[in-house]
C-alpha cells in the first residue's frame, strides 16, 4: 500500500552532517550502511518524523537506494513515517506492567490527552501510543516520552497529570 | 562409500552421491520424483534466496557417519547442506507431513482464495501445495488480511493480497537489475513487497519478477484476465535478442500469442531470465523462430486442453449460433486433420 | 549475605563514573589481563568460571569463545547485545544505568580475549538514556588510556562504539542483530553459517550478554575456579534476576545460584513475598517466553524437592512441569491475575515483534492472537483451546529463530497448567467479562485491551 500521505521537504544543516560523518567514522570502510539507524534517530530528533524526502536525502548521504531506507524506516517502531505531535508519550502495555496497572494509565491518558492511541492533539502537541516492553518491568507502569526520551517509573494518572501539565508548561516557555 | 570427492546421502531410503555443499532439497532434486520436497522461496538461480517459508522442512535422522547424531529440530532442505552419511526423512516421516500441513495452512490462512479470479490459476505453486499437503478444510474464522492493488509500471501488477512473501522478487531486482526500487517494508503479519512510494519499475529485467513470483502477486498485466493459462498453449522459442538469451515460451491462443514468459524446468525455475523487450513487446508470432511445443507435465492443467482434436457434438452440427461461438475451436480441428 | 560480583558497588555515589568506579577497584581486571595475561588465557578462566550465556540461552561463554574462526588477516569483532527487550527482564538496563564502567571494563577484557580491534554495544534504541550514559562512559575510558592505541602500554588497540536499535524484539536475536547493526532490517539470518564464522560483515563475531560480559570482569580478577565455586553444578557464580509483578519489592537482584525459589519470593533479602498480602498463583521464571508454572510447582519440583534458582532444577521435569532459566526475567501473579489474559498480551507481543520473515511464526501469531482474544472477550469455543494447543504446535521448532518457540511457550505452559482457567472463560463468557477466575474474591472490571 502507498500510504504516504504527506511529505516534508529538508535541508540537513552542516551541524548535522557532522553528527553524520561521526556516526559514518565507527564503522570500516564501505560499511557506511551500518550508520542508517543512528543517523535516522538523528533526522528524526531534528524534524521529528521521518518524511520520504528525509529519507531520500539519506539515502542519497548512504549512497544507498531510497528503498533500503524505507525497508529499514518502517520495520523498526522508534521511526515515525507520519508527523506526531511535539511530545510522544509511550506507555508500556506488555505483561509485568500490565499486572501492576499500565492499562488503567493508558485508559487514563487517552482521556485526559482526549485523542485515541497513535493520534495528535489538536495542539499539536502530544500523542501517545502503548509500546511494548521497555525493559523497566520492576518499576512499572512506565512512561518514555520522545523526543528526549525521559523516563518515568511507578506512573500513577496524578503523575501522568502532573508530566503533561509540567509539558505544557515547558512547550509554553519555548 | 561415496564416489571419490562425494558424500553419500539417504531421502527417503533412497541413497546419492553429491558434490559437498549440496543441500538437501538439490539432492533430493537429483533423486527426483516424490521425495523432492515442496519449494516456495527457495529458487537455485537467486543466491540467498529460501529458508523462509519453511515447507521444505524435513527431518535428518542421522547428521552424518562421523556424528550420527539426529538434528534436534527439522530443518529446512533448502539451506542444510549435506554430510557424508547423511540420512534424512521426508515423506516417510509424519513429523515432516504434520509440519508441512501447518505450513501450508500457515500459509493459506490470509490468502485470498480468488484462484477463480487469479491469473496465476493453474500454474500456481501455493495451489498445488494446497492440494498435495493441506488440508481440506480452513480452521481460520477471522477476516483475512487486505492489501490495496498497485501497479508497479505499466506490465506488472502487485496483489499483494495474494503475497506469501518468498523474498524471490526483492533477490531478482537486486541481482538481476542495477538498483532495486521495491523491497519489503512494514514488519511482521503487515509486511509488504512494496516500491514505498509510488514508482515504477524500470528495468529491463525487472518483469522476471513475474516468472518467480509462486503466486500471482505478481502478474503481468499485458495478459492480465486475457485467457486461463490452461487454455493457452505453449511453444518454445527464441529470437536473436541484443540483452538476452532470447529463448522464450510462447504462449499461444489460436494464432495470438498472449504472453511471453521465461522457459521453466521441472521445478518450475526458469532456465534462463529473459528480458522486458522479449516479454512484454514481442507479441507477434514474426517476432519469433518457433522451436516445438513446450514440454509440459502429463499432469498439468495446461496439457489437458491441447494437442487433441476438438471433437464437436453433434448439436454443434446443427446449430448455426453454436457453430459461431466454437468457431475458434473448430478452425483449429480443421487445421490439426 | 549472598556473595555479590556486579553489584558490589552499586550503591557507592558516583560509581558511574570513571574515578569512583576506579576508586572501587575498577578496571583492575583490564591491567590485570593486558599485562600478565595471554588472550588465550583469558579464554581459559572464562572457560573454567563455567559462565553460560546470561541472554537467555545459557550457552557455555567460554565455549561460545573457542569457536571463534581466527583466519589470517580478517578483522574479529565483539558484539555486545544490549537490545533488552524481553518481557520480565530489566537487569541490563539497570546495569548500564548504574555501573556502566562494569560494561566498558568487560568489553576490553572480552575484545582483548577474542582479539578484537573493534567492538559494539548494541542498545536498544528505546534506551536513549542508557545509550548517552555507556557512551560517556566510553569516552572517560577513553581519555583514560582505558581504549584507544596501545592501551596501557601493552601494544593492544581497541575502540568500542554504541550501536542504537530503532525499536524491535527481533533484534535480540544475534544473528538479526548483526543485519540490524549492518543497517538492515532485522532479520533473522539462516544458520549456519554461525556468527562465529561469518557474523558482522561477514567476518567471525562473537555476540555476548551485556550481563555475560561484565561477568569476565570479577573471572579474570579473581580466576575462573574462583568463580566457579559460587553455585551448584553447571550454574556457576551469581546473576541478576529481575523481579516484576505482584510482589513486595520488585527490582534487580544479584543472587548467587542455587538459591530456593521459595527464598527469593519470600524473604525479605530479595522480594519480600506477594504484594497486598495475596497469594502467589503463578510465576515465569525467565522472562515471558519460558514455561508459565503455578505456584505449586513454582516452589517444588515436580518430585517434591525444592526449586533452586539454577539452570538444571528450574529445568527439572522438561516443559511439562518445568520452565527455563532464560534472561532471569522473574515475573510473579497473584491469586487475581487472569492467566488468559496475560496469555493474550504476552501473544499480541510476539505478534507485533515477529519479524514477518518465516510463514509459522508471521501467520501463527496473529492467529493465535485473534483466537485468544476471542476467549478473553467471551466468544470462544470449547474447540479453541484445542485449536491454540495445535497451532503452537506447528509454530514451536519449525521457524528460523527462536521468536517463533518463545510465541508458543508461553500458550502451551498456560493450556497445560491452566487449563481449567480456559474453560471457565468460554463456559462463563458473562462472568469472566467481570471477575478472574481463582480465588478471586474481588471483582475487578476489566479493562479493554489495547
Amino acid at each position: 500500500m502507498l500510504s504516504v500521505q504527506e511529505n516534508m521537504i529538508v535541508t540537513f544543516t552542516p551541524a548535522l552532517f557532522d553528527k553524520f560523518a561521526e556516526v559514518v567514522s565507527r564503522y570500516p570502510e564501505g560499511k557506511q550502511k551500518s550508520a542508517l539507524l543512528p543517523i535516522l534517530h538523528l533526522v528524526q530528533a531534528e524534524y521529528g518524523w521521518l518524511s520520504v524526502d528525509a529519507m531520500d536525502k539519506v539515502a542519497d548521504y548512504l549512497a544507498l537506494k531510497p528503498i533500503e531506507v524505507y525497508e529499514v524506516a518502517s520495520f523498526y517502531t522508534m521511526y515515525f513515517l507520519q508527523p506526531k505531535g511535539k511530545f510522544v508519550l509511550e506507555v508500556c502495555r506488555t505483561g509485568p506492567c500490565c499486572l501492576v496497572g499500565a492499562e488503567r494509565i493508558m485508559q487514563h491518558m487517552e482521556k485526559r490527552l482526549g485523542v485515541p492511541e497513535g493520534q495528535v492533539t489538536a495542539d499539536g502537541l502530544f500523542s501517545w501510543r502503548g509500546v511494548e516492553c521497555l525493559a523497566a518491568c520492576g518499576f512499572g507502569p512506565v512512561l518514555q516520552i520522545g523526543p528526549s526520551y525521559t523516563f518515568h517509573e511507578n506512573l500513577t494518572e496524578e503523575r501522568v497529570d502532573q508530566l503533561i501539565d509540567e509539558l505544557k508548561e515547558k512547550a509554553k516557555n519555548q | 562409500m561415496a564416489e571419490e570427492g562425494k558424500f553419500k546421502v539417504t531421502i527417503d531410503g533412497i541413497t546419492v552421491d553429491v558434490s559437498p555443499g549440496t543441500t538437501i532439497l538439490n539432492a533430493a532434486r537429483q533423486i527426483g520424483g516424490d521425495i523432492v520436497p515442496p519449494a516456495m522461496c527457495y529458487y537455485s538461480k537467486l543466491e540467498g534466496s529460501g529458508g523462509k517459508c519453511r515447507t521444505c522442512l524435513v527431518k535428518v535422522s542421522k547428521g552424518s557417519e562421523k556424528d550420527p547424531r539426529p538434528m534436534p529440530k527439522l530443518v529446512a532442505s533448502c539451506r542444510t547442506t549435506v554430510m557424508d552419511g547423511m540420512e534424512v526423512q521426508n515423506i516417510t516421516s509424519p513429523d515432516v507431513v504434520e509440519a508441512r500441513k501447518g505450513v501450508v495452512e500457515m500459509l493459506l490462512i490470509n490468502h485470498p482464495l480468488d484462484c477463480p479470479v487469479c491469473d496465476q490459476a493453474g500454474e500456481c505453486k501455493l495451489q498445488d501445495l494446497g492440494y498435495e499437503h493441506g488440508a481440506d478444510q480452513t480452521r481460520y474464522e477471522f477476516d483475512r488480511r487486505t492489501f490495496e492493488r498497485i501497479d508497479i509500471g505499466e506490465q506488472i501488477q502487485l496483489h499483494m493480497n495474494r503475497c506469501i512473501l518468498c523474498y524471490r522478487c526483492v533477490y531478482v531486482a537486486n541481482q538481476l537489475t542495477a538498483g532495486r526500487e521495491h523491497g519489503v517494508i512494514n514488519r511482521g503479519d503487515h509486511s509488504e513487497i512494496s516500491t514505498f512510494i509510488e514508482n515504477a519499475l524500470e528495468n529491463d529485467f525487472i518483469g522476471n519478477v513475474i516468472d518467480v513470483c509462486p503466486v500471482g502477486a505478481l502478474t503481468d498485466r499485458t495478459f492480465r484476465f486475457k485467457n486461463r493459462v490452461w487454455f493457452t498453449k505453449p511453444v518454445d522459442a527464441h529470437r536473436d535478442c541484443p540483452t538476452c538469451s532470447g529463448k522464450v515460451t510462447l504462449w499461444y491462443k489460436g494464432d495470438e500469442v498472449l504472453r511471453v514468459t521465461a522457459r521453466k524446468d521441472e521445478f518450475n525455475e526458469v532456465e534462463e531470465f529473459i528480458c522486458n523487450s522479449c516479454r512484454f513487446e514481442k507479441k507477434k508470432t514474426a517476432d519469433w523462430l518457433l522451436e516445438e511445443p513446450t514440454l509440459i507435465e502429463k499432469d498439468s492443467v495446461i496439457t489437458a486442453n491441447h494437442y487433441s482434436v476438438f471433437t464437436p457434438p453433434p448439436v454443434i452440427k446443427q446449430n448455426p449460433k453454436l457453430q459461431e461461438a466454437n468457431e475458434e475451436q473448430l478452425a483449429r480441428t480443421e487445421r490439426l486433420k | 549475605m549472598a556473595r555479590k560480583l556486579l553489584l558490589t558497588h552499586i550503591d557507592v555515589p558516583g560509581i558511574d563514573t570513571l574515578e569512583v568506579y576506579r576508586r572501587q577497584g575498577g578496571y583492575r581486571a583490564v591491567e590485570k589481563a593486558l599485562k600478565t595475561m595471554s588472550p588465550d588465557d583469558v579464554v581459559e578462566e572464562v572457560k573454567k568460571s563455567g559462565l553460560r550465556g546470561r541472554g537467555g540461552a545459557g550457552f557455555p561463554t567460554g565455549m561460545k569463545w573457542s569457536f571463534l574462526a581466527k583466519p589470517d588477516g580478517v578483522p574479529r569483532y565483539l558484539v555486545c547485545n544490549g537490545d533488552e527487550s524481553e518481557p520480565g527482564t530489566f537487569k541490563d538496563r539497570f546495569l548500564m544505568t548504574k555501573i556502566p564502567h562494569a560494561l566498558i571494563e568487560g568489553m576490553i577484557v572480552s575484545s582483548y580475549a577474542l582479539g578484537a580491534n573493534t567492538a559494539y554495544i548494541y542498545i536498544r534504541g528505546e534506551m536513549m538514556p542508557q545509550i548517552r550514559i555507556v557512551e560517556r562512559a566510553i569516552a572517560e575510558a577513553k581519555s583514560a588510556g582505558f581504549l584507544g592505541k596501545n592501551i596501557l602500554g601493552s601494544g593492544y588497540d581497541l575502540e568500542v562504539y554504541v550501536q542504537p536499535g530503532g525499536g524491535a524484539y527481533i533484534c535480540g536475536e544475534e544473528t538479526a542483530l548483526l543485519e540490524s547493526l549492518e543497517g538492515k532490517r532485522g532479520n533473522p539470518r539462516i544458520k549456519p553459517p554461525f556468527p562465529a564464522v561469518a557474523g558482522l560483515y561477514g567476518c567471525p563475531t562473537v555476540v555476548n550478554n551485556v550481563e555475560s560480559i561484565a561477568a569476565t570482569v570479577p573471572i579474570v580478577n579473581d580466576g575462573g575456579e574462583e568463580y566457579a565455586k559460587i553455585g551448584i553444578e553447571r550454574s556457576t557464580g551469581t546473576k541478576l534476576i529481575s523481579a516484576s509483578g505482584n510482589l513486595v519489592r520488585p527490582g534487580v537482584y544479584e543472587i548467587e545460584l542455587g538459591l530456593p525459589v521459595e527464598e527469593f519470593i519470600y524473604s525479605d533479602e530479595y522480594c519480600g513475598g506477594i504484594a497486598n498480602g495475596k497469594r502467589l498463583k503463578a510465576m515465569v521464571a525467565g522472562g515471558s517466553s519460558v514455561p508459565i508454572l503455578p505456584n505449586n510447582l513454582a516452589t517444588k519440583t515436580a518430585k517434591g524437592e525444592a526449586r533452586l534458582m539454577t539452570y538444571e532444577s528450574l529445568a527439572d521435569g522438561g516443559f511439562v512441569t518445568g520452565t527455563a532459566m532464560g534472561s532471569g526475567g522473574f515475573i510473579a501473579f497473584d491469586e487475581d491475575q487472569c492467566i488468559v489474559r496475560n496469555t493474550l498480551n504476552f501473544t499480541r507481543f510476539y505478534h507485533h515483534e515477529s519479524c514477518g520473515q518465516c510463514s509459522p511464526c508471521r501467520e501463527g501469531t496473529g492467529w493465535m492472537e485473534k483466537v485468544l482474544h476471542k476467549i478473553e472477550y467471551g466468544h470462544g469455543d470449547i474447540a479453541d483451546i484445542d485449536l491454540l494447543w495445535d497451532i503452537q504446535r506447528k509454530i514451536d521448532g519449525n521457524t528460523i529463530c527462536p521468536l517463533g518457540d518463545a510465541s508458543a511457550w508461553p500458550v502451551a505452559s498456560a493450556i497445560r497448567h491452566f487449563r481449567d482457567e480456559f474453560e471457565w472463560h468460554i463456559l462463563n463468557p458473562r462472568e469472566s467479562q467481570t471477575r478472574n477466575f481463582g480465588l478471586a474474591h474481588y471483582a475487578d472490571p476489566l479493562v479493554p485491551v489495547v
